[in-house]
């Protein structure tokens, strides 16, 4: 026993275990709780906006919980479907390809700090499993790599649909890539920094925001965004009426719910950073940290007053996710889609070029003294 | 292939060493939802050739009918645009008492007019808002199948049935308006119009939706004509003829609405007209609720509309007509007569022939649709995959009127 508790608090082996809570409950709050809840988000609220009742179906002895029990219902019928491969496709990518596209959008999770640093018991606790000075070019060259599994999802079903929906896709998440990475060298210039955490440290006061100041790169960024996840308007890779389901035509079973759960999970991702970026992360407005602790350490002791707040910054956190993601579904149950080419003529003739003449104002902004940078 | 590098002599597939794809769009595929297919042709994303392949729907109508007697062809023309049911009733029945030489009296009429107009509204109403669900536009599709369905509930409390309603017979009706039916109108029309709004709210103005259909699928006022276009389709490309005002019928002559006529022939032109439409369609419907005088709604002749139950058990002619219409079918005089009516899509003419027996000879029709999905290689090559859906469904292909 003596010796667990003397490795445990070996400071390696601390660090270690700090790492993998955090890790299992990133996992925990995007596979476990997010996944299957915007799936219930999307039935209900398309549900609400359509004047319909939407799910309520699903039951266990009459017990409906409000159509909350579909997902798991969902889940059920999907492990148990046939998990089946098309004649003549490449088995071995057609298999790979889910993984190749679920993947990314887990892993961005690493840089998105979920709350702030906090002493608990003498330990400095980061809520960020990897605080990476370059993490915003991290986001980026993980997030390019959605693009393959995508595309071997398209080639490698040996379905013509298949196949121009991966192309589609190619096309348009490469172009939305590089736009979206130009969308935020405003803010990084601003905030003079790469790195997540210490963008989100330095919008503990509201007025540093970067929607108050980058509101067009808001804008411009979330537009992107919903193109990079393939959602409706921009759900032209598997845009149903034309290309039947586009890239995962030949995918059932539990395939088929990795691309919609990677789906779900870049939706989630994308938000965070979001919040990370331009909503302030776990900071409330105009209350600093420093003031919480204060309030919290002399009502309930140091350390216990360090973990309410720690656990409000990650509520804070979780909430502006919440309001995003709410957002990005009203989008999509509002709007038609776009024709391909107009997808790429948005990209490259409007929202480049805007977010250059953004990135040459904030430079303006910043060298005039207009813009002061935190 | 661009037009000058035909001229040049190049061949751009040839140099770069790429081939065009074929590929099979349907019968089951999302867009053509098992009516039709399309061969096509295509190069990257355009569409270079198309083939269009109709027939999946194909349930022999003309010649069933001859296995009917005239009465029993009615539940068959049901099923021909099958989104505005009444109005093939309509048709068939005026082009067969055009044959016998009758008049239905004028409550009657006036029925007629105010159900082929809720019919037409139904089409409109699954035209347009299929439409905006093949764009992705979910949720102004749900607005328009509730509007649709609030309108289906009034015509199934006129005659029992929501979709094929087979509610007209030769000489007559089936049935006359239940109690409280001007309410109900009243009602459902206050909540369609607002239906109507939020739908137009939502898309007639959006960038995105404006983006898909303008200039896309479009035809000259020339080519409309003489691909034999009709009905909303032609009207969107500026030529304003329509049946009910070109030779008015049942009782258009007396109702007050107008033609919405496009400019441009493309697919936003015809949505338009067919959003126009549905309100005219209403205030239509309004105005023969307030014109409608009271009255019978059969013929008053036993030869050709079947006697009520009372008569026929307890009168020995009746008995008679009655048995005889049921065995033997009524005795038309033979000749021929053509029809037409303003159908969902167009001109919708039925063109009968009989040979004085219980049956008809001969019962063809022109379908409107047939003319225009023929049309639609013209509409849609060299533009893009994504282009063929609103014009397809701008076009209006109803397998069963147009296969039959």
């Amino acid at each position: 026993m003596d010796s667990i508790v003397s490795l445990i608090t070996q400071p390696l082996v601390l660090e270690l275990l700090i790492t993998l809570v955090k890790i299992g409950f990133i996992l925990g709050l995007t596979i476990g709780f997010f996944a299957p809840m915007l799936a219930w988000v999307e039935r209900k609220q398309s549900a609400i906006m359509q004047d319909r009742v939407g799910a309520n179906r699903a039951g266990v002895f009459g017990i409906t919980v409000i159509g909350l029990l579909h997902s798991l219902a969902d889940a059920i019928k999907l492990i148990f479907k046939e998990d089946f491969i098309p004649r003549g496709a490449e088995r071995g990518l057609h298999t790979l390809a889910p993984v190749i596209a679920i993947i990314p959008s887990l892993v961005v999770f690493a840089v998105i700090p979920f709350g702030g640093q906090y002493t608990l018991w003498g330990h400095e606790v980061n809520l960020v499993i990897a605080d990476l000075d370059v993490g915003l070019l991290y986001v980026f060259a993980i997030g390019s790599l959605a693009t393959y599994g995508v595309v071997i999802a398209g080639w490698s079903s040996n379905n013509n649909w298949s196949l121009l929906g991966g192309l589609r896709a190619s096309a348009q998440m490469f172009s939305y890539e590089v736009t979206m990475g130009l969308t935020v060298i405003g803010l990084v210039m601003f905030y003079q920094s790469l790195s997540l955490v210490d963008i989100v440290a330095k919008q503990e006061n509201f007025w540093h925001w970067g929607i108050i100041w980058h509101f067009p790169a808001f804008v411009l960024f979330l537009g992107c965004a919903v193109a990079e996840n393939k959602r409706v308007p921009f759900d032209a890779p598997e845009a149903e009426a034309e290309l039947v389901a586009g890239y995962f035509t030949e995918y059932s079973g539990m395939k088929f719910v990795m691309f919609w759960t990677a789906e779900f999970l870049e939706m989630v991702s994308i938000s965070g950073m979001c919040v990370a970026l331009f909503l302030g992360g776990h900071h409330i407005p105009f209350v600093t940290q420093k003031f919480l602790l204060t309030a919290f350490g002399d009502l309930l002791g140091q350390d216990i007053g360090a973990v309410v707040v720690m656990l409000i910054g990650v509520g804070v956190f979780i909430t502006k996710l919440v309001i995003l993601l709410v957002l990005q579904m009203t989008i999509r149950w509002t709007m038609p889609r776009f024709r391909y080419d107009q997808i790429m003529k948005l990209g490259w003739k409007m929202i480049l070029p805007l977010s250059l003449c953004w990135i040459f104002l904030v430079g303006v902004g910043i060298l005039t003294g207009v813009m002061p940078r935190p | 292939m661009r037009e000058e590098d035909k001229e040049r002599g190049y061949d751009f597939h040839k140099a770069s060493h790429t081939e065009t794809m074929t590929i099979n769009m349907g019968p089951s595929h999302p867009a053509t939802h098992g009516t039709v297919k399309f061969f096509l042709t295509l190069d990257g994303e355009t569409i270079e050739d198309i083939d269009v392949e109709i027939g999946y729907l194909h349930r022999a109508f003309e010649k069933e009918c001859e296995a009917q007697k005239w009465n029993g062809v009615f539940p068959y023309t049901d099923r021909l645009d099958y989104t505005a049911s009444v109005l093939n009733n309509v048709g068939y029945a005026m082009a067969a008492e055009k044959l016998i030489g009758i008049e239905v009296p004028e409550r009657c009429k006036y029925l007629r007019t105010m159900i082929s107009e809720m019919a037409r509204m139904s089409g409109h109403y699954t035209n347009v808002g299929a439409g905006a669900l093949e764009l992705g536009a979910l949720t102004a599709f749900i607005y328009f199948i509730e509007a649709r369905e609030l309108l289906w509930d009034l015509i199934e409390s006129i005659c029992g049935a929501r979709l094929t309603h087979n509610y007209v017979r030769i000489g007559g009706l089936t049935n006359d308006l239940p109690d409280g039916f001007r309410e109900n109108v009243k009602r459902v029309f206050a909540k369609n119009r607002k239906l109507w709004d939020d739908f137009d709210i939502m898309l007639t103005k959006n960038r995105i939706f404006l983006d898909r259909m303008r200039d896309t699928g479009g035809i000259s006022q020339k080519d409309a004509i003489a691909w034999g276009f009709t009905g909303p389709c032609l009207r969107a490309a500026g030529v304003p003829y329509d049946v009910r005002r070109a030779q008015p019928y049942l009782m258009y002559d007396r109702m007050n609405f107008d033609i919405p006529v496009g400019s441009t022939g493309d697919n936003f032109d015809r949505y338009l007209v067919r959003m126009e439409e549905i309100k005219q369609s209403m205030s239509i419907v309004e105005q023969c609720l307030e014109q409608m005088p009271e009255g019978p709604i059969n013929v008053d002749d036993a030869r050709w509309r079947m006697p009520s139950k009372d008569d026929s058990s307890t009168k020995m002619e009746p008995l008679i007509f009655h048995f005889k219409q049921i065995i033997e079918g009524q005795s038309i005089p033979a000749g021929e007569a053509y029809q037409a009516v303003e159908g969902a899509n167009g001109e919708l003419g039925f063109y009968l022939v009989s040979n004085g027996g219980g049956k008809p000879w001969k019962c063809r029709v022109r379908p409107p649709s047939f003319a225009l999905t023929s049309a639609l290689p013209l509409l849609v090559k060299g533009s893009m995959l994504a282009d063929l859906i609103p014009t397809f469904d701008m076009i209006n292909l109803i397998g069963g009127e147009c296969d039959r």
